[in-house]
């Protein structure tokens, strides 16, 4: 069964690319364009990774991670933060709230691809 | 999941607190007397009878919640 | 025949089953594939509540009292659905702090102290010392009276039996052996018994079916069912009372209610329950069953208690046999071989069953919550510089269990005779009833205290020699009768049945009014008067507060250490090995390898090794020997409160910071100086540079990713290429506004803009704007009004700054103007002194917390429902700029779901002379 991704950023083009780079290496995606989105969808769509936009609007990614992390039965669930912040306090409040990994925008795609693979543990 | 368990919490307290009225004073008095059912002395059948339904309740609360 | 040597070879035989199942189940677990991870074997085994005394003894007081035996099993249901809430707890906190018997448990919640493990210790094993006396007697008793098969004979008194003839010598020492060899293969305290748990279980099952049979032949094969039972027992005068039995209870309602109070004390806090609920449960899910299963099971064992009671009594109407023999003499009485010998292993079952679980636990508080403090304690001994304890601990274990079975026989020869299995048993109840205050109220209140504890276990124990165990003895003769009749010292009020004069009561209800009285005052009293130290405070937060956080204990030690000193001290107790794999696992968990000298001894690392040594010798003792090697500095009570705040807040919703704690340590520290900084950042105003930062981020973050992806893929196809490369040139062009904007901006605002004043005609730059506009209208669909004054002053202003406000705000209003029909009206005329224009839309409007925001640099408010607004978040604070530049004003007003109505203000006439303000050139 292909892994599920959960792309929560509200900026319409980087999610177009943000989709199209998912759906190539073959995982099913779904858009969550603001942070109660990204929540209900962590119920519905149950993903194995999200990569999460730290300046959502409704609620930022800081209080989604917390939230996510808040539930025991989301734990499962991987966290990739990014954001166009590049700040070290903000990547080190992303990692204390649980996010598994901390990307600033703009990234390498090649980058952002091999670490969404590591974290789920597929081979390329 | 946590609305669940404390559902099934507060229900199993209810019951517990039902059970510790039904087997006291001044409830169990109502039973204690020299009448038979089917020959068993009442206040036997009664405490038997409301202790296998309370067990019954309970089962209901435990296992018919965690199917929902 | 039943000889001598066949009820002999058939308990051997019986106890050897019984180390094959154990065995067998311990093979297994060391495989990993545990035979008793099921609810099933779990609620089986909280069944060895039932002991012989249940199995002989229910009978013996029923037939005594009627229903007066109940309360001791319906205590336990009633109790049991509250387990959902109580249990649950302790057993996320004993596993949480792997909590190794009841004692651990105590002394743990009162800041580790070593004090209240060995008080909780001394009571409990004084305590039980009865009890499996009781367990003694009743194997004992039934070996001698079946030994005279057909015959029924009552044993004799003990004390006419030489001990090396005495059968129940021979089986206490026969249980030790047992024991031993059950229960102290592993080292692990906290780790399971699974073998023990698997045989229990399995006897838990045999003495339900022995009791089960007999019920069943006594009911339907010697009498004609229930209804005949009873119906010739009512016959008898003698009997009939009893069918109505409330009142024939001694002490009637009173004394009912407090024996069900009495068991559901007991069903939580015996030593052995508390191991095969909390201590042996290997997932906290088979609770939910057990719920409901055992009390199921309780109900069986009890259904024939009645009528077995009723058939002994018509049986042996003359009173020479004891009634607690009852189940054991009716089937003899009826000369069935089998079934006699099928009652006398699931009494076997049920006495062994109790002895092998309660030893095992009491053993375990003995070595750790009351011998090891000790012996770490005696500097003579050096016993910390010791390489290897393990040997010493698994002897000290063996040698409890030896000393624990041997004290029971004593109490036996001592006092068993003078009473029936059943008030051997409350006495037992009422001592370990002792530990409810302290453990009910240290997992929910959290001031309760050390020495609250300690008062209250003392004062309740006190009061249960004097009005229980005094008494027994006494009744034994090892005490003055006058001592019971006359009071001590002839002083009456202090009689220990009728203390204070408290009269009336059974000896039962009479001691546990007093000692709960006494116990819980005391330790309410004392803890309100009394303040915690720190690491109560600790203990007593991370116990009440389980579910709330989530480990998080050790953020609260601060000191230094160092890695191979912690490494020798685990080694000592556990040996190298298994001191080995758990500091490879930490390293590994935290990024580093095994052996590694430069190690970093951190909070974790010593948080870590003292729960591994908790594991093996207890809480208390693994604080002594972990503060022996780290030099801890001590937490002030306002720092523990303030770390633990902050732990609970932090570390509730990281799980999964178990494995990366180091980093989430180090975050935390730095989440606070972060936070500091990051205000202390706002304050520099350096907000702004950030956010434009971020805002040119976002359009390079598609431009980048874009180009990469078709840089990376030169097949993509040819719509998807034109799709994408449409993107990355709108995100282009938006960069290069938003670039512009900002440097527009930062000279607006620093007054370094240029600026062309001149007399401007209003009326002909709303033309010129409308007709800018227009496309751009048209193309959405939108109408567009004009209403502008017929005449209109002149005002002194920029001609092309004004025009860039009008041209930002008709864009804004095609923006979020109405679907599918929008409407934008702009209007101008003279107002005041001013000239005003306004510009309105029918949009979906403007939250009123948002309508003064929307001025701000970046601070757009869209509607959040579909996407972000297209735009820089820069045209309206560059209209303010340039509005109040020429001493105007904007501002929205607007409801939602009813348009926003954007105006602004310029002065009419000659300009206050200003700084920075044009003249107004010649009209």
């Amino acid at each position: 069964m292909a892994h599920k991704i959960l792309i929560a950023d509200d900026e319409p083009n980087i999610v177009v690319s943000l989709e199209f780079l998912m759906k190539q290496e073959g995982f099913d995606v779904r858009v969550a364009p603001d942070g109660d989105e990204a929540l209900a969808q962590m119920s519905e769509f149950d993903p194995d990774l999200v990569l999460l936009d730290v300046m959502l609007p409704r609620r930022n990614g800081f209080e989604v991670c917390q939230e996510i992390r808040a539930h025991p039965e989301w734990r499962r669930s991987k966290i990739v933060m990014l954001t166009a912040k590049g700040r070290d306090i903000e990547m080190q409040k992303g990692l204390a709230l649980g996010a598994d990994a901390y990307i600033t925008k703009p990234f390498s795609t090649k980058e952002l691809v091999a670490r969404v693979r590591q974290l789920l543990g597929v081979r390329p | 999941m946590k609305g669940y368990e404390r559902r099934t919490g507060q229900r199993l307290v209810a019951l517990g607190l039902l059970g510790a009225l039904a087997f006291n004073y001044p409830i169990l008095g109502l039973f204690n007397r020299a009448v038979t059912v089917l020959g068993i002395p009442l206040l036997y059948a009664y405490i038997f009878a409301a202790w296998a339904l309370l067990i019954a309740a309970m089962a209901l609360v435990v296992e018919r919640g965690r199917a929902k | 025949m039943l000889q001598g040597w066949v009820i002999v070879l058939t308990s051997i035989a019986y106890l050897g089953l019984l180390f094959g199942i154990a065995y067998y189940a311990d093979q297994r677990a060391d495989r990993g594939r545990s035979i008793i991870a099921s609810p099933y074997i779990y609620s089986l085994s909280l069944a060895v509540y039932a002991t012989a005394w249940t199995f002989y003894g229910s009978v013996g007081r029923a037939a005594v009292d009627g229903v007066g035996f109940l309360p001791i099993y319906l205590g336990p249901t009633l109790i049991i659905a509250l387990w959902w809430v109580v249990m649950r707890k302790i057993l996320r906190i004993s596993k949480q702090h792997r909590i190794t018997s009841l004692a651990d448990f105590v002394a743990s919640r009162y800041g580790k102290s070593a004090l209240v493990g060995g008080v909780v210790t001394v009571i409990a094993v004084i305590g039980i010392v009865p009890y499996i006396s009781l367990q003694l007697k009743a194997v004992s008793n039934s070996f001698v009276i079946l030994l005279q098969y057909p015959e029924i004979v009552m044993p004799a008194t003990v004390g006419a039996v030489p001990v090396l003839q005495d059968t129940a010598f021979w089986v206490a020492s026969a249980l030790a052996i047992f024991t031993i060899l059950f229960g102290t293969r592993h080292l692990y305290a906290a780790e399971h018994h699974e073998g023990m748990v698997a045989a229990i279980a399995f006897e838990s099952l045999v003495k339900l079916l022995a009791f089960l049979a007999v019920g069943v032949f006594v009911t339907f094969v010697v009498y004609d069912g229930f209804g005949d039972v009873f119906s010739r027992a009512a016959a008898e005068r003698e009997l009939a009372p009893m069918l109505t039995p409330i009142e024939s209870v001694a002490g009637g309602y009173g004394s009912w209610v407090w024996l069900t109070i009495l068991s559901m004390l007991a069903i939580m806090f015996l030593p052995r329950q508390f191991q095969v609920t909390v201590i042996e449960n290997i997932d906290e899910r088979h609770l939910n069953k057990a719920i409901w299963l055992f009390p199921l099971y309780m109900l069986a064992i009890n259904v024939f208690v009645l009528p077995i009671a009723f058939g002994g009594r018509l049986h042996f109407p003359d009173g020479t046999v004891d009634a607690d023999t009852f189940v054991l003499t009716i089937p003899m009485f009826e000369r069935q071989e089998l079934l006699t010998l099928l009652v006398f292993i699931g009494g076997l079952s049920a006495a062994t069953g109790m002895v092998i679980v309660e030893t095992i636990a009491l053993s375990t508080m003995v070595c750790n919550d009351l011998v090891m403090p000790l012996l770490l304690r005696m500097r003579r001994l050096a016993l910390a510089q010791r390489p290897d304890l393990t040997g010493l601990l698994l002897g000290i274990r063996r040698g409890a269990i030896v000393l624990i079975l041997l004290l029971g026989y004593v109490y036996f020869r001592l006092a068993g005779e003078a009473y029936a299995l059943v008030s051997i048993g409350l006495i037992s109840f009422a001592a370990v009833a002792q530990f409810a205050p302290a453990v009910l109220g240290g997992i929910f209140w959290k001031s309760g205290t050390r020495r609250g504890a300690l008062a209250g276990l003392a004062a309740g124990f006190g009061v249960w020699m004097y009005t229980l165990l005094l008494p027994a003895l006494a009744r034994s003769d090892w005490l003055p009768r006058s001592f019971l009749e006359a009071g001590p010292l002839g002083i009456e009020l202090l009689r220990p049945l009728e203390l204070f004069g408290l009269a009336g009561l059974d000896q039962i209800t009479h001691a546990m009014i007093w000692s709960m009285m006494a116990n819980a005052g005391a330790y309410v009293a004392v803890s309100l008067l009394d303040t915690q130290s720190a690491e109560e405070h600790r203990q007593a937060s991370l116990f009440v507060d389980v579910f709330r956080r989530d480990g998080g204990g050790a953020r609260l030690w601060r000191g230094t250490a160092s890695a191979p000193d912690l490494h020798a001290v685990l080694a000592r107790f556990l040996g190298a090995e298994a001191a080995d794999a758990v500091f490879a696992r930490y390293a590994r968990a935290h990024g580093g390898t095994w052996p590694d000298p430069a190690l970093e001894a951190d909070a974790d690392l010593v948080h870590a090794v003292e729960t591994q040594l908790a594991a093996a010798i207890g809480a208390a003792s693994a604080r002594i020997m972990v503060a022996a090697v780290a030099k801890e500095e001590a937490l002030t009570i306002d720092e523990a409160r303030e770390l633990l705040d902050e732990a609970s807040q932090v570390v509730a919703y990281s799980h999964r910071l178990e494995q990366k704690s180091r980093e989430l340590e180090q975050a935390t520290r730095e989440l606070k100086a972060a936070n500091e900084r990051l205000t202390e950042l706002d304050r520099m105003k350096d907000d702004f540079i950030s956010t434009v930062t971020h805002e040119l981020r976002t359009p390079l973050t598609s431009i980048r990713a874009f180009a990469e992806i078709l840089l990376d893929r030169p097949d993509l196809d040819a719509d998807e290429r034109q799709r994408f490369l449409g993107i990355i040139t709108r995100e282009t062009e938006r960069l290069t506004r938003m670039i512009n904007q900002v440097l527009d901006l930062a000279k607006l605002e620093s007054g370094k803009a240029e600026w062309n004043v001149a007399s401007v005609d209003l009326r002909q730059l709303i033309d010129d704007s409308v007709a800018a506009t227009s496309q751009l209208f048209k193309e959405k669909g939108i109408a567009l009004e004009t209403d502008v004054a017929p005449e209109l002053p002149l005002v002194a202003a920029d001609h092309d700054r004004i025009m860039q406000v009008l041209l930002n705000l008709l864009s804004n209003a095609a923006k979020f103007c109405g679907r599918p029909d929008g409407r934008v009206r702009i209007a101008a005329r003279v107002a005041g002194g001013d000239l005003r224009v306004d510009v309105a839309d029918n949009g979906p409007g403007i939250n009123p917390r948002d309508r003064e925001t929307i001025f701000e640099k970046f601070r757009q408010v869209g509607d959040t429902l579909t996407a972000k607004p297209q735009g820089t978040g820069l045209g309206l604070p560059i209209s303010r700029q340039i509005i109040e530049h020429f001493g105007g004003r904007i501002w929205v007003e607007s409801a939602p779901g009813r348009g926003s109505t954007f105006s602004f203000t310029l002065p009419i006439g000659p300009p206050h002379a200003g700084r920075d303000r044009p003249t107004l050139a010649a009209a």
